[in-house]
């Protein structure tokens, strides 16, 4: 049972294990070899410590964000600093603040931009499932209506601390996909 | 100082002696290309984490620490990333032009670095007019920018490559006069000579005055020619998503974006080679003992510190301003930057005739 | 409670032109659209800024099918956006307005929302993944000579323009807006704001919430001026119930909204300082800002969202540091703003960039209604503060910054001398807040007796104010919020024809507009 490791946090204080270890128990059901293993792990740890945000921040939740990368909390630390404006350079996007209906296409428009492999953060209670706009007429009740969702931060707004475990949740995902020779999710083709 | 074509010369006997000469240079251009892509590609590394760190520190804040000790290897993690990425290919794209864009970017930056003297005997291109054809070399790459622009069928990054083949054409002319100035002090064009001739001290020195003037404003056309610092604005983040290149991902991203780093390795080793003596140490006519102490010291650690130096400087310069709108930098450029360039040429030219300099 | 006299249709062009002329009322306060079940109408709020006089009048049809009102856009320019929001909720078309397009909701939503009748949430309105049309042109209601009504088509952009679009995804637009820009070279030809992709609704949400449970949602509008909004419900509701709230709170609401504003500005001049170019800036500001939300997270639990003022006071008495901490960090920024000036105020490049870079003339802001620090940049002395003062302004001795370029130059230091003004404020009362409730006693369920109720507060970006009408009930039957920010994107076209594209993100950046206040 492949067990991703995470600088200073042990793998037990991650508090959902259980879905990690689903994803691997289906991904490694034909086994796997030891060489295409050895370059799957070298690949990922590529992928897992660096990824470069698209910025995209709707409401209240953008500002957390930019307090993330700001002095105190600093993402810079794990590589993400390099925030890219074009989703065609980004790998993950932080859906940060609420998607309303007319957003919604926009938003579903850069997803479908954004190069493979590529990961979708819900930040906040109102990406996450509509939050405190949950009956109103013109808000998705989360994002996870029209996107694919790795990884939920919950928190009205989640505090950057917050941020930083989703973001090492995120990165335990990666560390355990397979890159050569095997499908890691499947995507309808809508 | 270790004359490094004792080296070279032996290898050059060594293939020689076992095959024809044909094949011989065959093997030799082939061993002189991986040299050259395996010192780009380390030098880029180096560049871009020195970014990462420098800006951090300015910043108040400490940049990539957990990714190996200090943060040392992000940049492979980077890498590695990057190379597994999707490469893109638009639908109404101008399939040719948006394909052949990035590598005449990296082709342009590549010759341009091999005219460059490393240390005594270390050079790979030295002809006797060395200088003119770097200036020539290094304009090919805006062509590059403006294919990018032009191919990407999509309005931000046309309107970011006329910017930026607007700033680049114009501000070649600074970086021309800048350094045709100090070729009037040098009188010679061949790379090798002009560090040679800097035993005695470096030109920014002997020039005084006019060689000051002159470095001053390389410095500002050369952080212009690069798109960086203050003159950022073709691909600005904050107007235009990202200029040029938003249209690339994966690989062909990351030749643009090593590119750009490069390119400003090579304006701070040119500054370093015309203005600060290239790998030549410091020499103090007169005190015998001190230059032999600084002969100790091998010629490429003197190039590297003096260019890194100036990086450095570079670097300074753009994380502290805010940038230049475009019509300000191109008067910037036409209405200061030239008549002050062409006055300076004069000076100099009345120097040298009258024998003024050091 | 204000009194509203209706004026009956056919007179109220006239009237309107009165108001404007004689009684020299040139600033519009707020324009809310109302359903009365047999009417629709609109609520106008005046304000003169020579005599101080504010006035409230109101107009409607019976009309339900083809409901048309004159429009008065031509007499207060903050009329245009705002007509088009009510055209966008209820339906009203205006008679002569130029573009009478919805301003919030997609061009293909059927229905009109806030109509007491209208139930937006059923299937009319799926959510649809397409992108909508692009249409460029627009109608207009115009009025024959003769009386009868005639629709004209007008054109925004002709085809052979050169359309680019800023936004919504745009790292410089402060959130979610849209520009259409039509542009000739670099230079800009016109512009078109389109608002709404952050509409979440929240006035027609508000008329099934209690008044506790709409609190929540006002920390969520202009999330950088939290306790100013908040305090304004408060206010407009305390007011209507007649509770008078003690000292101490006042003291606590002043001091919190003062450290907010600070907050505010801190982040105006990162964001500004990030669109121009100059990074390190950025990060000064987000470090000195991080202090002020280390005291708001130890009174009040949150950094970005407070919920600290409810009806009757604050939520919890403030923490035993807190005292020290605000003197603390008052020394510190004072020691530190200098550094910020230092590194960009002086700087050639950003005064270059600035100066004569989008100018406001005066009367154009007092007739947009622009208010907050981009009117007193040019020379319109609206600080709510100082000419209607709430809470505990009347007893603080501070300066109104007023300038009079109107430049983006002006709009910059107009925030950065507020800094110091707001610590001024502080010092003032920090030292001597007075013992008492933290809570009046309040019933469980509140009510709050009929009639129309209005307050308004000095938030970070202008004057931020509430207006309810109530029946009596749990829930406002009508609930607006005078938007500090509807102005500011309103006036963008006017100051940014022939200007060049890196300008608009100056401009952009100086008016300092929070997008979620503008679509609420």
């Amino acid at each position: 049972m492949k067990k991703p490791e995470i600088k200073s946090i042990p793998y037990e204080e991650f508090t959902d294990n259980e879905s990690l270890e689903k994803i691997v128990r289906e991904l490694n059901q034909n086994g796997a070899g030891v060489f295409v293993g050895a370059i799957d792990d070298i690949i990922n740890w590529g992928r897992s410590n660096s990824f470069w945000p698209l910025t995209f921040a709707t409401s209240c939740c953008g500002i957390e964000f930019m307090a993330l990368g700001a002095a105190r909390y600093d993402m810079a630390r794990f590589g993400f600093e390099v925030a890219r404006a074009s989703p065609r350079q980004a790998d993950i996007i932080l859906v940060c603040g609420t998607i309303t209906n007319k957003m919604a296409p926009v938003l579903k428009r850069l997803y479908d931009q954004m190069p493979d492999p590529k990961y979708v953060i819900a930040v906040g209670g109102c990406a996450v499932s509509g939050g405190p706009f949950k009956k109103s007429y013109h808000v998705v009740n989360g994002v996870d209506q029209f996107l694919p969702v790795d990884v939920y931060i919950p928190g009205c707004p989640p505090r950057p601390e917050a941020f930083y475990y989703g973001l090492m949740q995120l990165q335990r995902k990666v560390k355990v996909e397979k890159f050569l020779g095997g499908v890691n999710r499947k995507e309808d083709q809508a | 100082m270790f004359d490094f074509s004792i080296l070279t010369n032996r290898v050059h006997e060594l293939l020689i002696s076992s095959m024809s000469e044909g094949l011989a240079i065959f093997v030799e251009c082939i061993l002189v290309g991986v040299f050259i892509l395996i010192m780009y590609a380390l030098l880029a590394l180096i560049l871009i984490y020195m970014e990462r760190k420098v800006c951090a520190f300015f910043q108040l804040r400490l940049g990539p620490t957990r990714v190996g000790k200090w943060g040392l290897l992000q940049l492979f993690a980077d890498l590695i990333k990057l190379f597994t990425k999707e490469i893109i290919s638009l639908k109404s794209s101008d399939k040719f032009l948006y394909g052949v864009a990035p590598f005449i970017v990296i082709v342009a930056s590549i010759v341009t670095f091999s005219c460059i003297p490393i240390s005594k005997g270390l050079e790979i291109l030295d002809f006797n007019v060395g200088v003119f054809f770097l200036l020539a070399a290094s304009s090919t790459g805006v062509v590059g920018i403006l294919l990018a622009g032009w191919g990407s069928n999509s309005k931000f990054p046309l309107i970011g490559a006329m910017r930026s083949g607007a700033q680049i054409i114009s501000y070649e002319l600074s970086v021309g006069l800048s350094i045709l100035t100090m070729v009037v002090l040098m009188g010679t064009m061949q790379f090798s000579e002009i560090v040679e001739l800097q035993s005695t001290g470096w030109f920014i020195f002997k020039g005084h005055l006019p060689a000051l003037v002159a470095f001053v404003i390389y410095l500002i056309a050369g952080n212009a020619e690069t798109n960086r610092g203050p003159f950022d604005l073709p691909e600005a983040e904050s107007e235009l998503t990202a200029g040029y290149h938003t249209e690339y991902s994966g690989m062909h991203f990351a030749f643009f974006y090593l590119a750009e780093y490069l390119n400003l390795f090579i304006v701070a080793a040119i500054a370093s080679t015309i203005f600060l003596g290239g790998w030549m140490p410091l020499h103090i006519p007169g005190l015998d003992g001190f230059n032999a102490i600084m002969d100790y010291i091998p010629g490429f650690v003197w190039f590297f510190t003096k260019t890194f130096v100036v990086v450095f400087l570079l670097m300074w310069i753009r994380w502290t301003f805010p940038r230049l709108r475009i019509d300000q930098i191109l008067s910037l450029e036409w209405k200061y930057l030239v008549p002050i360039g062409l006055v300076n040429l004069i000076i100099m030219v009345l120097i040298v005739v009258f024998g003024l300099h050091f | 409670m204000i009194t509203i006299p209706e004026i009956p249709l056919d007179q109220f062009r006239d009237e309107a032109l009165k108001l404007r002329n004689e009684k020299q009322m040139d600033y519009l306060i707020n324009l809310v659209g109302m359903d009365w079940g047999d009417r629709l109408g609109v609520v106008y709020q005046l304000e003169s800024t020579v005599t101080g006089e504010q006035i409230a009048v109101s107009t409607s049809t019976t009309d339900r099918e083809k409901p048309e009102l004159p429009s008065v856009c031509d007499i207060w320019k903050a009329a245009n956006f705002k007509e088009r929001e009510v055209y966008d909720y209820f339906g009203i078309r205006f008679i002569n307005h130029p573009d009478m397009r919805r301003l919030f909701l997609r061009n293909d939503w059927v229905g009109y929302p806030l109509r007491k009748d209208d139930d937006p949430t059923d299937e009319r309105n799926p959510l649809r993944m397409e992108n909508e049309t692009t249409i460029d042109t627009t109608t207009e209601l115009e009025l024959n000579p003769d009386g009868t009504l005639k629709d004209k088509e007008n054109m925004i952009f002709e085809d052979r323009e050169y359309v680019v679009n800023i936004g919504p995804q745009h790292p410089a637009t402060h959130g979610v807006l849209r520009f259409r820009v039509s542009l000739e070279g670099e230079t800009i030809k016109k512009i078109d704001a389109n608002c709404g992709y952050i509409h979440r609704g929240i006035e027609k949400m508000s008329e099934n919430l209690t008044y506790p449970q709409i609190l929540a949602l006002t920390d969520r509008l202009d999330y950088l001026g939290a306790h100013q909004n908040r305090h304004a419900l408060c206010m407009c509701i305390e007011k209507a119930l007649g509770v008078e709230v003690s000292d101490r709170v006042q003291y606590i609401r002043t001091i919190m909204d003062e450290l907010q504003r600070i907050d505010s500005h801190l982040l105006f001049y990162s964001c500004l300082c990030m669109d121009l170019g100059a990074l390190t800036a950025f990060f000064y500001g987000f470090r000195d800002r991080e202090k002020i939300l280390d005291i708001f997270e130890e009174t009040c639990g949150g950094r970005l969202i407070m919920n600290y003022n409810t009806i009757g006071g604050v939520q919890a008495d403030i923490h035993p540091d807190f005292v020290r901490k605000v003197k603390e960090f008052i020394v510190h920024l004072r020691g530190i703003i200098h550094e910020y000036h230092d590194i960009f105020t002086g700087n050639i490049i950003a005064t270059q960039r600035m100066k004569g870079v989008g100018v406001l003339t005066r009367k154009d802001a007092i007739s947009f209604g622009a208010t907050g620090g981009t009117g007193r940049a040019s020379g319109w002395a609206c600080d709510v503060r100082k000419h209607k003062p709430y809470a505990a302004y009347a007893k603080v001795d501070f300066k109104e910054i007023v300038y009079q370029e109107g430049d983006s130059f002006a709009r910059y230091m107009v925030r950065m001398d507020e800094i110091m003004e707001s610590m001024r404020i502080i010092e003032q009362l920090i030292d001597n807040i007075p013992e008492g409730n933290f809570q009046e006693k309040m019933k469980p369920i509140i009510r709050v007796p009929a009639g129309f109720y209005s307050s308004t507060v000095e938030g970070s970006r202008g004057e931020f104010g509430v207006f309810i009408e109530s029946k009596g009930e749990k829930s406002p039957y009508r609930l607006h919020f005078r938007s500090t920010g509807l102005p500011l994107v309103s006036l963008v076209e006017t100051i940014t024809c022939g200007a060049k594209i890196a300008d608009l993100i100056t401009i952009g950046g100086t008016l300092d507009y929070v997008v979620p206040d503008i679509d609420r």
